[in-house]
């Protein structure tokens, strides 16, 4: 089975000032097509910095970044946006909706972008709203709908352009526990009805029960990685932590 | 097959499929609801431009008042723009501005061109978010561009034209006031025209100009910028 994103050997050093900070340390990590993979870890251990890697969004000092098979950091500006349009669904905590726009026209955006033209994207714009459940709120705007129905406006988007990945911020992070948890589920089914990959960042022990693997990051490198078999078994420890 | 992305790589000649797009029509439409959406920030970011273009086109309009008057060669108006204080040599055959004048207008005008450019700032860095995610769908840094310029275009002319016919009428009325009705019928309207264009054609110029650095700030922008929690 062949890799949807492969990091290997990846380091990546920011400049604070005159320090000079290691955010990774060498990381190796694959990750199969289909998989709901979470990555945890602790604020500052060097999560975000991994994830916007393998989202695209930041090249590595050193060690390559494969998704799809491709090396990102040969992509010019053009085939990276490429990328993110038609591969990488992006979610993100704050919803991120774009605030002029209605839900549906915040769908059809990347659409557009990727060339489809109008009346098809309105089509299966409004067919992803119904999928996650706002089919009848398709002309409202933000500031209309709640943080839950903003985030499922945005699995709409991410999922506009059948990526190959969904990669998912803290997709949980601004929501409260009810409607966190129907986002998970949300997401999850529809990673399984899709055969998309999830890969989400998250403090969120919810999240657990639903991954198939979960990569904790400390301190720049990758501590452990978990099946869910080893998981279930640990998850009333970890749920009675939180 | 590895490379699944750019499996048709090598066949260069199809890098169409590889592209992503953005069509003209589609622009205009987000410029537009943005202005509308937004539409006292824009009234605000429009509004320096309105006083200085109708500050330019009631100097100009003025001057063609007085030209006419003059290209009457009617004794008592004549008399009359001396009366109000216009300098006219016996000899002189038309009246154009004064360098105070011109140096009053070339300030109301910079004046106005930085206000621009600190409201078109603002905006950029109030939008930042939405900037991130537009590029996080797969915009380029021109899509962003091109909406930034439309979007000042769009407010340029409409403030431009709202503020060359202010200044064109108040001009006429003053004239009117100052001089009575006969002089302004030797008003050109030739001219008026002229000069309501010219100062809307300088209008639009320095909206374009305004927006130029501020469209390019949010352009080159990250995308990883959408990411971030705070502001």
């Amino acid at each position: 089975m062949s890799n949807v994103v492969r990091v290997s050997g990846v380091t990546k050093s920011f400049k604070l000032g005159k320090i000079e900070v290691q955010a990774l340390k060498g990381v190796d990590l694959r990750i199969d097509r289909g998989e709901y993979l979470s990555i945890m870890g602790p604020s500052g251990s060097g999560k975000s910095t991994l994830f916007n890697m393998i989202g695209g969004l930041d090249k590595p000092s050193t060690g390559k970044v494969f998704i799809d098979e491709v090396d990102i950091a040969q992509l010019d500006a053009y085939e990276l946006a490429w990328l993110r349009c038609r591969k990488i669904g992006y979610i993100f905590q704050t919803f991120n909706i774009i605030q002029v726009m209605t839900a549906l026209e915040n769908v059809t955006l990347p659409m557009i972008f990727a060339g489809l033209a109008n009346d098809a994207a309105v089509q299966k714009g409004m067919k992803l709203l119904e999928q996650v459940g706002l089919g009848d709120r398709h002309s409202h705007k933000p500031f209309e709908m709640s943080g839950g129905q903003q985030q499922r406006v945005a699995i709409a988007r991410a999922l506009a352009n059948d990526p190959a990945i969904i990669l998912a911020d803290e997709p949980t992070g601004n929501l409260d526990l009810t409607t966190g948890e129907e986002i998970i589920a949300l997401l999850k089914r529809m990673s399984q009805e899709r055969g998309v990959t999830v890969i989400s960042a998250t403090h969120d022990f919810k999240m657990l029960n639903v991954s198939d693997r979960v990569v904790w990051i400390r301190d720049g490198r990758i501590d452990k990685i978990e099946n869910r078999e080893e998981l279930s078994i640990s998850i009333g420890r970890i749920g009675a932590r939180e | 097959m590895p490379d699944r992305i750019f499996s048709d790589r090598t066949a260069a000649s199809a890098p169409s499929n590889r592209l992503v797009v953005l069509p003209f029509g589609k622009s205009v439409e987000i410029a537009y609801k943005s202005i509308r959406v937004r539409f006292f920030r824009s009234l605000i970011t429009t509004l320096s431009l309105v006083l200085a273009v109708s500050f330019l086109s009631f100097t100009d309009v003025s001057n063609d008042v007085a030209n006419g008057m003059l290209a009457s060669d009617s004794a008592g108006l004549r008399q009359a723009l001396v009366r109000a204080g216009y300098d006219l040599g016996p000899e002189a055959k038309n009246v154009a501005s004064s360098p105070k004048q011109r140096w009053i207008l070339i300030l109301s005008l910079l004046v106005c061109t930085v206000g621009i450019v600190n409201a078109q700032l603002m905006a950029v860095t109030e939008r930042f978010r939405e900037i991130g995610t537009m590029k996080c769908l797969g915009a380029l840094d021109r899509f962003v561009l091109r909406l930034f310029i439309l979007e000042a275009g769009m407010q340029g002319l409409v403030g431009s034209v709202a503020g060359a016919l202010l200044g064109a009428v108040f001009a006429l009325l003053a004239g009117g006031l100052r001089f009575g009705g006969a002089a302004l019928q030797q008003v050109a309207m030739a001219h008026v025209g002229a000069s309501i264009a010219a100062a809307t054609g300088i209008g639009v110029a320095l909206s374009l100009l305004g927006v130029l650095y501020p469209a390019l700030v949010a352009a080159r922008m990250q995308p990883v910028e959408a990411m971030r929690v705070e502001t």
